[in-house]
């Protein structure tokens, strides 16, 4: 079976519309974690915005956990999420409504199967339109051998204004191999 | 700007076959992403299957993946630990169409990361019968330079399409 390779740009010379995923800002979290992680001065030239994060952190639980995050550091009760989430034995689901931080990038504590961090791929949608609520749409999970938890989130955050900066703070300490990218997704 | 989404190979099948190797995949890339849209060959039930590896395949039991599903009905969910591959939809009888195409994804983060076990993230998902979402685990710390797909039983029909993608972060 041969695979076919394809030659960069071959999609712009097929006349395809050109669509353009950039990297923005990128966070590898190193020996000694971090607490924090911000993405701040976010340009408001892209249509969409992806996130896509690994993340362990020192609690020492066995645990599956979210790590609070704000946009453009907004403290007040503008978030609200869904999640649907399978952890190998049944179907759930809960939500949360006027809450003060969003619940969008998943964790897993120190306590769960060694070497595994949970992955999280987060699209945020017309982050940068004025005239529209904000919406977050999560896919996320951590699998351990016998243990783990896969989920869909949508999360709200209940401001027109453009989305500038994404933090995240977990409370507790993003350890090192913690990534953190994101990217902008422009429309020509 | 250098390229960050860019496809690093594709094909699509002109005969029926059960297996689709990517080998010799880059470590330039911080992620990958797999989208595939499968046929079947005949109506008998099948698994999609991932399995990878760092200069050969792994055949080992050193896989596990925990899923959710709907099928029009009611909501689930799954779990298989210690598994020599990681398969996709927990029925085998929900993939049996050859005219509706099976679409499975895996966004496979951080593959060349020689510290951590590799997490394979997606989507599957067939129109009549089932959709649903997993997360897979590779109990290894070896970069990724192999992916498979593969059926549990009957082959991938002509026509069927892989397409294996980088993303590179800054």
């Amino acid at each position: 079976m041969t695979l076919q390779t394809f030659t960069l740009g071959t999609f712009a010379q097929q006349g395809v519309a050109a669509v353009s995923y950039e990297s923005i800002a990128t966070v590898s979290v190193g020996a000694g974690g971090t607490s924090t992680v911000t993405f701040s001065s976010i340009p408001a030239t892209y249509a969409h915005l992806q996130l896509r994060v690994i993340a362990r952190s020192n609690n020492a639980g066995n645990i599956i956990y979210g790590a609070a995050s704000k946009a453009n550091n907004d403290s007040g009760s503008n978030y609200t999420y869904h999640f649907l989430y399978g952890n190998g034995s049944s179907a759930q689901a809960i939500a949360a409504t006027s809450q003060t931080s969003l619940n969008i990038v998943t964790q897993v504590g120190n306590g769960f199967t060694s070497n595994v961090f949970a992955a999280n791929v987060i699209d945020i949608l017309d982050y940068a339109n004025t005239n529209k609520y904000k919406t977050f749409r999560i896919l996320s999970g951590a699998d351990g051998n016998g243990s783990g938890q896969i989920q869909f989130n949508s999360a709200l955050w209940m401001s027109t204004s453009a989305i500038n900066s994404i933090s995240f703070t977990g409370g507790d300490t993003f350890l090192q191999y913690s990534h953190f990218a994101l990217y902008g997704i422009k429309v020509a | 700007m250098p390229a960050t989404y860019e496809p690093i190979a594709t094909t699509t099948l002109t005969s029926s076959q059960s297996t689709v190797d990517f080998t010799g995949i880059s470590q330039s890339y911080t992620d990958l992403f797999l989208i595939c849209s499968m046929l079947a060959d005949n109506t008998t039930g099948r698994y999609a299957q991932i399995r990878v590896g760092n200069g050969s395949i792994d055949t080992g039991s050193n896989y596990s993946r925990t899923e959710m599903n709907g099928d029009g009905t009611g909501a689930g969910s799954s779990r298989d630990p210690n598994m020599s591959f990681i398969y996709t939809n927990p029925q085998i009888s929900d993939w049996v169409s050859t005219t509706n195409p099976f679409i499975l994804t895996a966004n496979f983060q951080n593959y060349s990361n020689t510290t951590t076990f590799k997490t394979v993230l997606g989507r599957y998902n067939n129109s009549g019968t089932r959709l649903g979402a997993y997360v897979g685990l590779w109990r290894s710390t070896s970069a990724i330079n192999q992916i498979r797909v593969f059926t549990s039983a009957q082959s991938f029909a002509s026509g069927s399409t892989f397409t294996l993608y980088g993303i590179k972060a800054a």
